[in-house]
């Protein structure tokens, strides 16, 4: 029995260049990354030395805070460079790919019969932990806790994001797999929501289905939670991207963690969009090119428009991502851009704007702020695409002058930054929600815990 | 090298120093900037930004301004020689005649006010090292659409001052501003030259300076005056005002420089809310509350509560209706009333902030010893109140998820492992 969550309040941003759903394989990448900024809150202790060599699924380093938690590597080769910042902090990491991958094999793990504390174990020993987040927070969770439910959103709806419809097919098994593991870490629901068409994930078993529909943010799965099981002060949930679940159930079925992922390749900036098979970590060229781009003058994102990150041809895709968007650079100041009719960008309003009378036209948008920050001005703007019981200006502006108590009590703890990324895109002022959000969130948990 | 080039080299020399906010003001005028979005945020931006904006409610007052401008002359040259017996748009309104007096004496009012107040905002921009904010395009064009045509213009440009100083930039600019800067600038000017802003005399041009010329003993010009709709109302002279309900609703009446027309108004005020750049709810419900006030006065009147000798009877037994296409309330609700910064912000507080704002114009206006206008006044105390409101809404939310939190499943920690440890290490 599916139940039906209808999302009414959203925005769809549909843009030029959504991946034609053929998939190619990637060409090998010679150089791999782990780029420690995926990871957020997270502080490594290294346990290679530069120059050593590694397996593909041997540790390289460790979180300081719980020294269970492992991240390993993609590949097997020589870490050739440890990326060092401000304060020595660890940037990347890049290994060197070996022309003979040679991959750790851990024991199959019988999920139906381990035991929560094995399983737990098994997950963080394999590298595979990092795939589980949890809320409040929006970081890894910790293993020492119990969260109330799992939620896993098989719906995508964000511009240019993968159809997991698409990129989930053929992988019953290892899903199922993962799902049933997971189930044992939580006395409580694994939620699992699909939209429209057909998901291998709707015919998982030991889950509460639920069939979302309606715009973005329908598919983010802090609308799902605030819809299904809204989260309370003091309650964690933990989140799994499906994607990484495959990767959770291949390592569980096999003993072997297989850093393959099927991603998309879109954006208007790419001359043919499509589907490619690759590894957490690969570099982006190795794709990017083989599709071709249009111009000179574009930028890569490591993720989608919405939430993702910025990087370069030359960059590394993330360990999280199973989008690489590709959109032209608006660095061009336009001739009276601020008041002349506008039919070529998407807007919330009509102020001579038209994007309201065409809801399907796709939009070829670039990375130009159409405008300067400023104070927050207009009103009840927000409202219209932020699908939660929440009051979101308020809820900024508490994060804003870090008033601890107003956080808690607008809700703080149900958000993640993803959820503020529309009323973002949308906002007159030019705004960061994002990171307000998140420097709101990084304070919390420093403060509260 | 093309224009756009020569200024950006220009925005590069200028960076960092004094005078860059000023700069920057005129070329974003020009070319909207070529700022990229930031890492850690969206990649991509709708297309609206606060320019664009207040762009929009320009637009839809630039109507009303115009058609001031013909009512300037058509008030002035009705009250010389009498309203024409025939009216007829074309060859008694929209004239060259009527369109001259406007210029000479609307027109001056609009460019003392963004004059003054941009040098101040400016001035402000560059001594804080900020950029240039755009609420001041709405304000200048709110303000000499709410003064008496004969205002001085050097009144004007001390109320503008303080106004903007006082009203807005000591809470640290457009966006953080309590009280509305237009209704600040209009309630000094109010408080402070009361005879400049009340009374039969201001409302048409010339008015004053021809009474004070037979004062002082000319005989040869007759007194002319333009009392408001309002101000024969006050008077219990309602029965003699010649105006009819059309000419109210279309604004061929005397009053402030802008806010006669109660068509125009209307129709800037649906074009707002099409563009969804001001609030329908405040709308609506400043309506709904100035009918509702309006009616209560009228069932006074009608339970015979008070009689014709009232002072109050002019008003109050005027159809409360008509309430909405006399006076400054139309101009109030449309464009006052909708500033997001100075209302309430949550939609449930708009209700109630609209709600009270016309409820409370009409109780002012009815009940002012002074002066039979009450919009500004209204607004401004609902300004005051409209974070209060807002408490209560958010509280009503908080209430919600505290009442959740009872049944929150926490489960205690497997083990408190690490913090455990440390404390055995440091016992």
């Amino acid at each position: 029995m599916s139940k039906d969550i209808r999302i009414k309040k959203g925005l769809n941003i549909n843009l030029v260049g959504a991946a034609e759903q053929t998939t190619s394989k990637a060409v090998l990448s010679n150089v791999y990354a782990i780029q420690l900024s995926d990871f957020h809150g997270i502080i490594p202790k290294m346990m290679v030395k530069q120059g050593a060599e590694v397996k593909a699924g041997e540790p390289l380093f460790y979180n300081k805070s719980i020294e269970s938690m492992v991240f390993v590597s993609p590949v097997s080769g020589e870490l050739i460079e440890i990326e060092r910042g401000d304060r020595r902090r660890i940037l990347t990491l890049k290994i060197l790919a070996d022309k003979t991958q040679e991959v750790i094999s851990g024991a199959v793990t019988d999920v139906e019969n381990a035991s929560k504390e094995e399983l737990k174990a098994t997950l963080l020993k394999s590298g595979c932990w990092p795939f589980i987040k949890q809320r409040p927070y929006d970081v890894i969770a910790n293993p020492d806790t119990t969260p109330k439910a799992i939620f896993i959103s098989g719906y995508s709806s964000a511009p240019l994001q993968a159809d997991l419809n698409y990129v989930l097919q053929g992988k019953e098994k290892e899903l199922q797999t993962a799902i049933t593991a997971l189930g044992k870490l939580t006395p409580g629901k694994v939620h699992v929501s699909v939209g429209a068409g057909a998901s291998p994930l709707s015919s998982m078993e030991g889950v509460e289905l639920h069939t979302v529909s309606g715009p973005h943010p329908a598919g983010l799965v802090g609308t799902q939670i605030n819809r299904i099981d809204p989260i309370n002060k003091g309650e964690l949930v933990w989140t799994v991207s499906p994607q990484d679940l495959i990767i959770i159930g291949e390592y569980l079925l096999t003993g072997k963690f297989n850093a393959e992922r099927v991603i998309a390749l879109a954006g208007s900036s790419v001359k043919a969009p499509k589907y490619y098979t690759t590894k957490i970590g690969s570099e982006i060229s190795t794709f990017l090119y083989a599709s071709g781009v249009n111009e000179e003058n574009f930028r890569v994102i490591n993720g989608d428009v919405l939430t993702g990150s910025k990087s370069k041809p030359d960059g590394f895709l993330g360990y999280y991502n199973n989008t690489v968007s590709v959109i032209p650079e608006g660095d061009d100041y336009e001739l009276f851009g601020w008041n002349k009719p506008v039919f070529d960008k998407i807007s919330a309003t009509r102020a001579l704007t038209f994007s309201w009378m065409q809801p399907n036209k796709k939009y070829d948008l670039d990375t130009n702020t159409n405008g300067e920050h400023r104070a927050f001005v207009v009103t009840g703007q927000y409202e219209k695409v932020f699908p939660m019981d929440i009051f979101p200006m308020q809820l900024l502006k508490a994060c804003m002058v870090k008033d601890l108590d107003e956080m808690e009590q607008l809700g703080l703890y149900e958000v993640a930054p993803e959820d503020f990324s529309l009323t973002e895109f949308i906002c007159i002022s030019k705004q960061p929600h994002q990171k307000i959000i998140r420097e709101g969130l990084d304070l919390l948990q420093k403060e509260i815990g | 090298m093309s224009l756009k080039s020569k200024l950006h080299e220009l925005k590069l020399k200028y960076q960092g120093k004094k005078m860059a906010p000023a700069f920057n003001a005129f070329h974003t005028f020009l070319f909207s900037p070529d700022e990229t979005t930031h890492a850690g945020g969206t990649h991509v931006k709708a297309a609206d930004d606060l320019k664009r904006t207040m762009n929009t409610v320009i637009m839809a007052l630039v109507p009303v301004l115009i058609f001031s401008m013909f009512n300037a002359g058509y008030q002035y040259y009705s009250a010389i020689n009498g309203f024409p017996a025939e009216f007829s748009l074309m060859n008694d309104f929209l004239t060259w005649d009527n369109f001259w007096i406007g210029i000479i004496k609307v027109l001056p009012l609009v460019v003392v006010s963004y004059a003054v107040g941009l040098i101040v905002e400016f001035i402000f921009a560059v001594i804080k090292g900020h950029e240039v904010e755009e609420g001041y395009l709405v304000t200048g064009m709110l303000v000499p659409l709410i003064v008496p045509i004969d205002t001085p213009l050097w009144m004007l440009a001390v109320a503008v001052v303080f106004g903007v100083v006082i009203g807005k930039e000591v809470f640290g600019g457009t966006g953080m501003n309590i009280l509305n800067p237009a209704l600040t600038i209009r309630a000094f000017l109010f408080f402070a030259y009361p005879t400049w802003m009340s009374g039969d005399k201001v409302w048409v041009y010339g008015a004053r300076e021809r009474s004070e010329e037979i004062l002082a003993g000319a005989t040869n010009v007759d007194a002319y005056s333009g009392e408001t709709i309002l101000g024969f109302l006050a008077q219990n002279k309602g029965a003699e005002m010649s105006y009819s309900v059309s000419d109210m609703f279309f604004g061929f009446i005397p009053g402030s420089v802008g806010e006669t027309s109660a068509f125009l108004i209307l129709l800037g005020g649906l074009f707002l809310i099409f563009t969804k750049i001001a609030s329908w709810r405040i709308m609506l419900s400043a309506v709904i509350g100035s009918l509702v006030m309006g009616l209560i006065f009228n069932q006074v009147v009608d339970f015979g509560w008070i009689g014709e000798s009232s002072k109050f009877y002019g008003l109050m037994s005027f159809d409360f209706w008509k309430h909405l296409i006399v006076g400054g309330l139309a101009f109030g609700i449309v464009y006052m009333a909708t500033d997001p910064v100075t209302g309430s912000q949550t939609n449930k507080g708009k209700w109630y902030y609209g709600f009270f704002i016309g409820f409370i114009s009409v109780m002012i206006r009815v009940f002012n010893p002074a002066y039979p206008e009450g919009v500004f006044l209204a607004i401004l105390l609902m300004n005051v109140f409209a974070p209060t409101i807002d408490h209560y809404v958010v509280r009503g939310n908080i209430k919600r998820r505290m009442n959740r939190l009872k049944n929150a499943t926490i489960y205690p920690k497997d083990s408190d492992g690490k913090a455990e440890e440390l404390k055995a290490e440091t016992v």
